[in-house]
């Protein structure tokens, strides 16, 4: 007698915790084995590049921090660097410094909620509550700077929006001397936990080859070893000044990619640290009174700051026709910004280049052959954020 | 190769006819070229062990309408080799269909269906060609410089139906697109509202 054995096919999300936000996947499985993944994205789509298109370049920044929630400021960077190269102008060394620290903070940020979360996916609870302890901190000091926890707009065109209050600097210091304890900490519960090995190791392995083909980036192209980091490899800001290592994984799998983050914290404690040493007075903002708004001050005494100020935040600052592509390492990978300007105030088109993009379309090649249990895992380790996938 | 200039040169001795013109600005490969010859010369900067362009960052589209041939797509490459970035673009206009990438570098996949999404472009051999991240049986193409920002629908629970609705967009004010640019001559819906009024009149 023959049975007639059916696929299942099964809705994972949009609503499913482990799903890292809205995310549809329709899994065909063949008892418990993945055989096919569909995932079905655009349910968190805002229509951010249209906005764009009808907003000022100074407007527009803050959509960048609606995309990688977890990470706003590194988002905010591309598009800053973006306009300054097509204006060409330099950024003074006080606001680069003070940039790659906020993106370094953004970089652990990103991790914290990863790894985390990740091990929440496979079954720990206790490292997210401690993670998310030290997120809050983190998202303290961006408040202080820019006046919001999360949705910072805090870059511009030419250095950052305002100086950083007083004290600041000395506890995000005072950060840097106790959070290496907290990653050990972290470290202590995971990294040879043998219920987190199962899970993770050679689970989803990515191979050198596939991960170019895919066009992998950031974290899991380096976990399949390929030494590539944009910060060491095409610097931008003062990246060039810093000493840092890139963390490179071997097998390709779940596990070294959680390991690589782990060690780029480590790595980006030491970045923060020096940006600290290293960041003397001076001005934020490049002095050109036709792109930055002028001080209070200055607006109260001088009719030509007055007359600027009114023309940036009507107009804003036109930019000469152009077309670029700057990318920035964000936690998750290459984050691009393919911009092109008519001459007018505003971005005649910009393509947002999101990692989270490319790695999601992977899913059905990591996923085939695995387990459903598996599923979480392997998403968990892709670091999927909804706000820049869908965009 | 690791001079941007040589490789330029080396891409047009190679390629020749097949790049229409090269240039190099902000540290990148600007080339233009025919819609035809983009598998050919793909495979060529991908295979090739002086280019090297292994990664395919992104494809896009700039969307001109007044132009006879409307839109421009662009290709970004990377490669990890050389520490270089390319990006390549050639002209179609609107009915065209054109060559899928996605037998050269399978993460071509979502970023043409996006393409297709955003601006109607299709691919011809594409192996699934459907929306991505607009909603299930969405109309139009947002990306496209005629789609008006507020969009044509708009969704909302209908307690009479017991289910989601949509309807044609109804907003409680136009939106105002200000013209600043020149403070002297007004907004262009008020110009509009007046030379309407003086036509009747």
């Amino acid at each position: 007698m023959t049975k007639k054995i059916k696929n299942l096919n099964l809705n994972f999300g949009p609503q499913h915790p482990a799903a890292h936000g809205v995310l549809r996947l329709i899994l065909e499985l063949d008892g418990e084995v993945v055989e096919k993944a569909d995932p079905h994205i655009g349910l968190l789509h805002r229509g951010t590049e249209k906005l764009i298109e009808n907003k000022t370049y100074m407007q527009a920044v803050p959509y960048f921090d609606r995309l990688d929630y977890v990470a706003p400021m590194n988002q905010e960077h591309a598009f800053a660097l973006a306009v300054e190269k097509i204006l060409d102008i330099d950024v003074p060394i006080r606001a680069q410094f003070i940039r790659v620290m906020f993106c370094e903070i953004g970089r652990i940020l990103s991790h914290i909620l990863n790894v985390t979360t990740q091990a929440l996916d496979v079954g720990a609870l206790t490292p997210s509550l401690w993670g998310f302890e030290e997120r809050e901190t983190l998202m303290t000091f961006y408040e202080r700077a820019s006046g919001s926890r999360l949705h910072a707009n805090y870059f511009r065109a030419g250095g950052v929006h305002q100086d950083l209050p007083a004290g600041l600097e000395t506890d995000i210091a005072k950060f840097c001397e106790t959070f290496p304890k907290i990653i050990n900490d972290l470290e202590n519960l995971l990294t040879d936990n043998r219920i987190f090995k199962q899970r993770n190791v050679d689970i989803g392995v990515v191979t050198k080859e596939d991960a170019l083909d895919y066009s992998f980036s950031g974290v899991m192209i380096r976990g399949s070893g390929v030494p590539w980091d944009l910060r060491k490899s095409q610097p931008y800001d003062c990246y060039n000044q810093l000493e840092f290592k890139i963390p490179v994984g071997k097998n390709g799998d779940c596990y070294d990619r959680y390991l690589c983050r782990i060690e780029e914290m480590k790595e980006s404690v030491k970045i923060i640290k020096q940006c600290l040493t290293k960041m003397e007075k001076g001005p934020i903002k490049t002095f050109d009174g036709k792109i930055t708004p002028p001080s209070k001050k200055d607006i109260k005494q001088s009719m030509e700051a007055l007359i600027h100020h009114f023309k940036l935040f009507t107009e804003g600052y036109r930019v000469p026709e152009d077309e670029i592509y700057t990318a920035v390492e964000a936690p998750k990978g290459e984050f691009g910004v393919y911009l092109i300007s008519d001459g007018s105030s505003k971005p005649y088109k910009c393509k947002i280049r999101a990692p989270g993009f490319s790695h999601l379309q992977s899913m059905d090649y990591l996923i085939k052959g695995h387990m459903l249990a598996d599923v979480p895992a392997v998403l968990g380790s892709l670091d999927i954020v909804f706000g820049e996938v869908d965009r | 190769m690791n001079n941007l200039i040589d490789l330029e040169k080396k891409i047009n001795s190679e390629l020749g006819t097949k790049i229409n013109t090269s240039e190099i600005k902000h540290n990148q490969i600007y080339l233009e070229i025919d819609s035809e010859d983009l598998i050919d010369v793909v495979l060529f900067v991908k295979t090739n062990k002086d280019t090297k362009f292994r990664q395919l960052i992104d494809i896009t589209v700039v969307d001109y309408p007044e132009r006879s041939k409307r839109f421009k797509i662009v290709y970004l490459f990377l490669s990890h080799e050389f520490n270089q970035r390319m990006i390549l673009s050639y002209d179609i206009s609107e009915n065209e269909v054109i060559a899928s990438l996605t037998p050269i570098f399978p993460s071509a996949n979502w970023m043409e269906r996006e393409v297709f999404d955003m601006y109607g472009v299709s691919f011809k051999d594409h192996p699934d060609l459907r929306r991505i991240l607009t909603d299930y049986g969405f109309e139009g193409h947002p990306l496209r410089k005629d789609f008006p920002l507020t969009g044509h629908t708009e969704v909302r629970y209908s307690e009479d139906q017991k289910k989601v609705v949509n309807e044609p967009v109804k907003l409680e004010q136009n939106y105002r697109n200000f013209d600043y640019e020149s403070p002297w001559e007004g907004t262009k819906y008020i110009k509009e509202l007046t030379d309407s009024n003086d036509k009747k009149n």
